[in-house]
């Protein structure tokens, strides 16, 4: 069942297409790669999707409902979430205030519940004691998952992730990369950019290929590993 | 009625001349030193309560009074920025939070400047006469001291314009409004160049108030006045946007004329109008992006 | 800072009793200019409300106060006192609320711009209200005795600062810090960044126009140009830049020292007075970034301070 859906989206920044004509789609409970070289305008269709930014032309839909132009924070409370490749928490806030403020904002709980909440969030991503730890002090490994529990504290039904697994280390994103399948098991459809390609091929179901903002390949992982076109791009001309 | 009419639209070119002028030095400190400077108005006032003195006490013309306020009004902006400004932007962890804490230090400045003048000059409204015999134009009347003020408005603006477009210093600053960290890596002395056109700008508010000198009478309080009018001219042509400065400063000087003509004592309402209007539809001005 | 140890309550209790048997005690004099730093501390404290998390700097509150000072020029005969404050607050609310709408979706600059003018602009448009509609150029305040503004001004403060410690501990209060830390973060966990930034601003703008709807009577003539007079935008922005936009006690302490400082130089100097004040500004925003407080809890923690007072 679809339920994320881009149709021809398209940005421009000043003269040039950071994304050009993107069909895409996500069906429930998949987790979808999106992989392309720097510059390839991942997170450009990223901020088109979340509400960062305003396709100029093309449109969005959710779970069949109108997604284009809406606001980022009407988004986020439709039931898209995202993290950001810049890890962006509040740094002077604690984790547990990090976290309860999506949920009160992104689904209304108030704040009891949603501290309540929080704190199964934050062990749920494995932070179980830095709840009144201020969240500029924790480690960029920390803040990722801090990201992560914000954005599920908002209830989603989709989840964007932003090269969550990027700089870390082995352990580390053996780590998330489970943390990721645990969210999906929870019923949320994802949708990861990420540049470790190991990552990628081993949990996603399927993988979009971004290059120059214009999809050019498209399939299963083992598709994709041997999609010539894909190869020349990663390797170089 | 064609003489109604030119009336109106003269007036209104001889206003947006001043106010281009002055507009295009806030664009300068915005668009390249990105100061927002809410003290712009007042380096008016003090180009134009200058002159007074100097009319006043050495009957000097104020023509030739430009060559002593002019400079005096970019030494004073050079200075400015060399040492307050440019100390701000070294301790901002920001770019948008040196354009608050610059803004705000700008808003200290006003009332200095307007306090100092207030001791130098006093409260009292001055006046000077100057060329104030008329001049007939399609049988209109105009004051021969108004068209000389247009007359150098315009005259600056070309002047600039070619400074911009065909000098070295000029490119310089151009390079440097689009991209500062760019131009200095191309060997631009960006220090340099933001205090010349933080200086450059303070020198066009100073000659503006000069202008405005020959015509109106001033007070010390004259400059917030003309500072927002210029701030609503610098964002309705695009926030550091000289050309838009310029055209906008034109543009809201006919405004002013047409509705002073209807209904004297709203302009300001019908400039906040435009301004609201312009937020509203697109916020990054005529010539923005 | 978010919370008040049961020390600090006690003791801003206890200052709140005392001031408020300062009639009995204190001279007219003294009555009177405290009274005048309670106006500005109440002025400053409501700006750092809303500019203080947000680092929007509002220009306007000589605009909002302006609203409540006119309200009660123009209403004072007809309406009872409390009433008179209810429409000045309600006035500034409103305007507050237009304003905050129309340029808050927008970049910080845009705001900080607009409102730098808005003082300007209502002193016109009030101006050529009265001189075309009601042929009034200045209006004769109704007077009430000191005692009565001193104890009214001491109670919109303490209702100021009942609300503004409450919004802190509320999830508004999270999120506007949020919103101060990372605008674009907190609006994807579903802040509505755009309304709550301009119901506080509303909110903050609604107690400056009480302020001034009381503070009329300091003056016994009122026509536009003494109503909106910028000097009431600088006052709060220098006493929080100097006092520290962190606690509630950095405004409270720029409040009272330049409240003595204008009292006591105002009659002997005064332009030096105004130039000194500008100085200290910007002495204050290049030297002192985060006040006062900031200094001392510099020097307190060796380190790390709350960093919102750099807009």
């Amino acid at each position: 069942m679809r339920i994320l859906e881009g149709k021809k989206l398209t940005k421009f920044f000043g003269g040039l297409a950071a994304v050009s004509e993107v069909d895409f789609d996500v069906d429930h409970g998949e987790i979808v790669g999106l992989i392309g070289p720097n510059g390839a305008g991942k997170t450009t269709l990223f901020n088109l999707i979340s509400g960062a930014i305003i396709p100029d032309s093309g449109a969005l839909e959710f779970k069949g409902q109108k997604l284009t132009g809406l606001k980022a924070h009407l988004v986020c409370r439709a039931g898209v979430a995202r993290t950001f490749q810049s890890v962006r928490v509040f740094p002077n806030m604690t984790a547990l205030g990090n976290v309860s403020l999506g949920g009160v904002f992104g689904k209304g709980m108030s704040s009891a519940a949603a501290a309540a909440a929080a704190e199964e969030l934050l062990d749920f991503v494995g932070l179980a004691g830095a709840a009144s730890t201020r969240a500029g002090d924790l480690t960029l490994a920390h803040q990722k998952r801090l990201e992560v529990a914000r954005a599920l504290a908002t209830r989603p039904e989709v989840m964007l992730l932003d090269e969550v697994i990027a700089g870390l280390n082995l352990t580390e994103a053996g780590e998330v990369m489970d943390l990721i399948t645990r969210i999906r098991d929870r019923g949320i459809t994802i949708l990861m950019i990420e540049h470790v390609m190991k990552a990628i091929m081993s949990i996603c179901n399927r993988i979009i290929v971004l290059h120059h903002g214009e999809k050019i390949a498209e399939g299963s992982p083992a598709e994709i590993t041997s999609n010539e076109t894909v190869i020349k791009i990663y390797l170089g001309k | 009625m064609i003489v109604a009419i030119l009336d109106v639209v003269v007036a209104g070119l001889l206003l947006g001349g001043i106010y281009a002028l002055i507009s295009v030095g806030l664009s300068l400190q915005y668009g390249v030193a990105r100061v927002f400077n809410v003290a712009h108005g007042e380096f008016m006032m003090l180009g134009a309560l200058s002159t007074w003195t100097l009319n006043q006490a050495f009957g000097m013309n104020p023509i030739f009074a430009m060559a002593i306020c002019g400079p005096i009004a970019f030494v004073i902006g050079y200075v400015l920025h060399r040492t307050l400004f440019k100390r701000l932007r070294r301790i901002s962890p920001s770019i948008g939070a040196f354009e608050g804490s610059s803004m705000l230090a700008s808003f200290g400045l006003l009332f200095i400047i307007q306090n100092v003048a207030n001791l130098i000059w006093g409260t009292q409204t001055k006046a000077y006469t100057f060329m104030t015999y008329p001049v007939s134009i399609f049988g209109a009347l105009f004051a021969a001291n108004r068209l000389v003020t247009l007359a150098f408005a315009v005259a600056f603006g070309i002047v600039f314009y070619l400074f911009l477009a065909r000098t070295r210093l000029g490119k310089a600053i151009r390079a440097a409004a689009q991209d500062p960290s760019t131009a200095a890596l191309m060997g631009v002395n960006i220090n340099q160049v933001l205090a010349l056109c933080f200086g450059f700008g303070a020198l066009m508010a100073g000659l503006g108030g000069l202008l405005v000198s020959m015509s109106y009478p001033m007070q010390t309080t004259m400059g917030l006045e003309y500072t927002i009018i210029t701030i609503i001219v610098v964002a309705l042509g695009g926030m550091g946007s000289i050309p838009g400065s310029f055209i906008g400063g034109f543009s809201l000087g006919l405004i002013g004329s047409i509705v002073t003509k209807i209904e004297p004592g709203l302009s300001l309402a019908a400039y906040y109008l435009l301004f609201m209007l312009l937020l509203w539809i697109k916020p990054t001005g005529i010539m923005g992006k | 800072m978010n919370r008040f140890s049961p020390y600090s309550f006690g003791l801003a209790v206890l200052v709140v009793i005392l001031l408020a048997l300062l009639p009995l005690y204190g001279s007219p004099y003294t009555v009177i200019l405290v009274t005048s730093i309670i106006m500005y501390a109440a002025l400053t404290v409501s700006w750092v409300m809303f500019s203080g998390p947000t680092g929007n700097v509002s220009l306007a509150p000589a605009a909002f106060m302006g609203m409540g000072i006119y309200t009660a020029a123009s209403l004072g005969k007809f309406l009872p006192l409390p009433l008179v404050i209810v429409v000045g607050a309600a006035a500034s609310l409103l305007l507050a609320l237009l304003v905050g709408a129309l340029t808050l979706r927008l970049k910080g600059l845009y705001f900080s711009i607009f409102t730098f003018g808005l003082v300007l602009l209502l002193r016109q448009l009030v101006l050529w209200y009265e001189v075309t509609f009601t042929h009034t150029r200045g209006r004769f305040v109704v007077v009430i005795d000191n005692t009565t503004i001193f104890y009214v001004m001491l109670a919109i403060f303490v209702v100021l600062l009942v609300t503004a410690y409450l919004l802190r501990r509320s999830k508004y209060g999270a999120a506007l810090e949020a919103i101060g830390e990372d605008e674009e973060a907190a609006a994807h966990a579903g802040v509505n960044v755009t309304a709550i930034k301009t119901i506080i601003f509303g909110v903050s703008a609604l107690f400056m126009g009480a302020t001034g709807a009381i503070m009329a009577t300091k003056w016994t003539y009122i026509d536009p140009y003494i109503a909106f007079d910028p000097f009431f935008s600088f006052m709060p922005v220098l006493m929080a830049v100097f006092g520290g936009m962190a606690t509630f006690v950095g405004p409270i302490i720029g409040a009272a020292v330049f409240g003595l400082l204008e009292e006591l130089l105002l009659t002997q100097f005064p332009f030096y007075y105004m130039l000194m004040f500008g100085i200290i500004l910007v002495v204050a925003i290049t030297y002192l970034p985060n006040g006062l407080t900031g200094l001392v809890m510099k020097w307190k923690k060796g380190g790390r301070t709350a960093n919102h007072a750099n807009p």
